[in-house]
């Protein structure tokens, strides 16, 4: 029990954090319409391309030549992530539009 | 530094601003462009503000090269790829940011020594780095096998008992982290034997998570495989204590899962139905 407490003294901010992030993307996307589930998990996905601010900071702090290899990978994939994940859902979206004009 | 974690306020702001606008026709288009200002911004800040132990980020020439190369790539087949083959597109992305996450963990647990021998292994940051490889690395195998799957490269496999090995398989990377955790002071290297096996683990289950689970279902699966990168993310966030990362990871977790349930509700399916695949069958000789 300690233990516990400790655990959560130590990282009460961060933990305050992921409580009300969790509440908080619950509540943002409740009423969302089925035809934008696609285009949302897409957004959403982009969104966690933020990956790459820790791919930044291992790159930016690399010593060794496996660590400083890995970083670059793990920038490149992440810059993929948010790269692609905005732009895809951007061409969702066009589509969506060109379709509700036709009708 | 003050302006660095004024600005990732301000672009956990905009990843939320985002979203919402994302969940209403009229926006959607206008939420997409906030989110991604805000990425910049984070991006753009990190680089050129953030500093760990009174050290800036080096190698900036190296990093915005990666960059670059990640955009003309990620650009390229975004705009390439036909509009039928967008599920599948944003299940490779999303894989993309599972391996990153996967990576920072990989290279962040041999770093925790900070040239002492010996770390203490029950703190956060150790079971951040763990459920981040792990997180990390079945969001990625699971990706690409749902990517495989709609892309018509890969059959499906309907074996009922893929699905008590996967429970067996998550039964013994809760194991490994128990095992790392309760090491008390260790060395990191020694444990390094234990961190690539679980990697290894990880991208097993992430393939046989994903393998039983009938085609149809895959929009379903990307989804929930798309929350899970963002817990991955929110695991670096909390390592690095650094909250844009914390705030978007959680909230793609959050809303992703919420998403994932209302998608299997417009199906008029249950998520058990959907990963246990009582209905699995059926639904993937439909589509």
């Amino acid at each position: 029990m300690e233990a516990i407490l400790e655990f959560f003294f130590t990282y009460r901010e961060a933990i305050f954090i992921i409580i009300l992030s969790i509440f908080l993307g619950i509540e943002v996307i409740s009423n969302v319409p089925a035809v934008l589930h696609t285009p949302l998990m897409s957004g959403a996905n982009a969104i966690h391309g933020v990956v790459i601010i820790g791919a930044i900071i291992v790159m930016g702090h690399a010593e060794e030549t496996i660590a400083f290899i890995l970083g670059f990978l793990a920038v490149v994939l992440g810059t993929l992530n948010v790269v692609g994940g905005f732009v895809v859902t951007h061409r969702m979206l066009d589509m969506f539009n060109k379709k509700k004009k036709k009708q | 530094d003050a302006l660095l974690e004024l600005i990732y306020v301000i672009a956990s702001v905009l990843f939320i601003i985002g979203l919402k606008m994302l969940s209403s026709p009229k926006t959607a288009k206008r939420g997409n462009l906030w989110a991604a200002l805000g990425m910049v911004m984070a991006i753009i800040a990190t680089i050129s503000l953030h500093e760990m132990d009174g050290e800036p980020i080096k190698n900036i020439g190296w990093i915005i090269g990666a960059i670059a190369l990640g955009t003309v790539i990620g650009w390229a087949i975004a705009v390439k790829v036909k509009m039928t083959a967008m599920p599948q597109l944003v299940s490779f992305f999303n894989g993309m940011g599972g391996a990153s996450a996967a990576l920072i963990s990989l290279m962040e647990f041999p770093h925790l020594a900070h040239g002492s021998a010996l770390v203490a292994m029950h703190t956060g940051e150790v079971l951040a780095i763990l459920l981040g490889l792990m997180i990390g690395s079945v969001s990625f195998a699971g990706s690409m096998i749902a990517f495989g799957k709609l892309d018509g490269r890969i059959k499906d496999i309907r074996a009922s008992a893929l699905r008590v090995i996967n429970l067996i398989f998550l039964a013994v990377l809760i194991g490994f982290i128990v095992y790392i955790m309760t090491r008390g002071e260790a060395s990191p290297a020694e444990l390094m034997p234990a961190i690539y096996l679980m990697l290894a683990i990880s991208l097993i289950y992430g393939v046989s998570f994903v393998m039983p689970i009938g085609g149809a279902d895959m929009p379903v699966v990307i989804s929930l495989l798309n929350s899970f990168t963002g817990v991955a993310a929110a695991m670096g966030g909390f390592l690095y204590d650094n909250q844009a990362m914390l705030t978007g990871g959680i909230l793609v977790g959050s809303a992703g899962t919420i998403l994932t349930i209302l998608m299997c509700r417009a199906m008029n399916r249950s998520l058990t139905n959907v990963i246990l695949g009582a209905f699995g069958g059926g639904g993937a000789a439909a589509g």
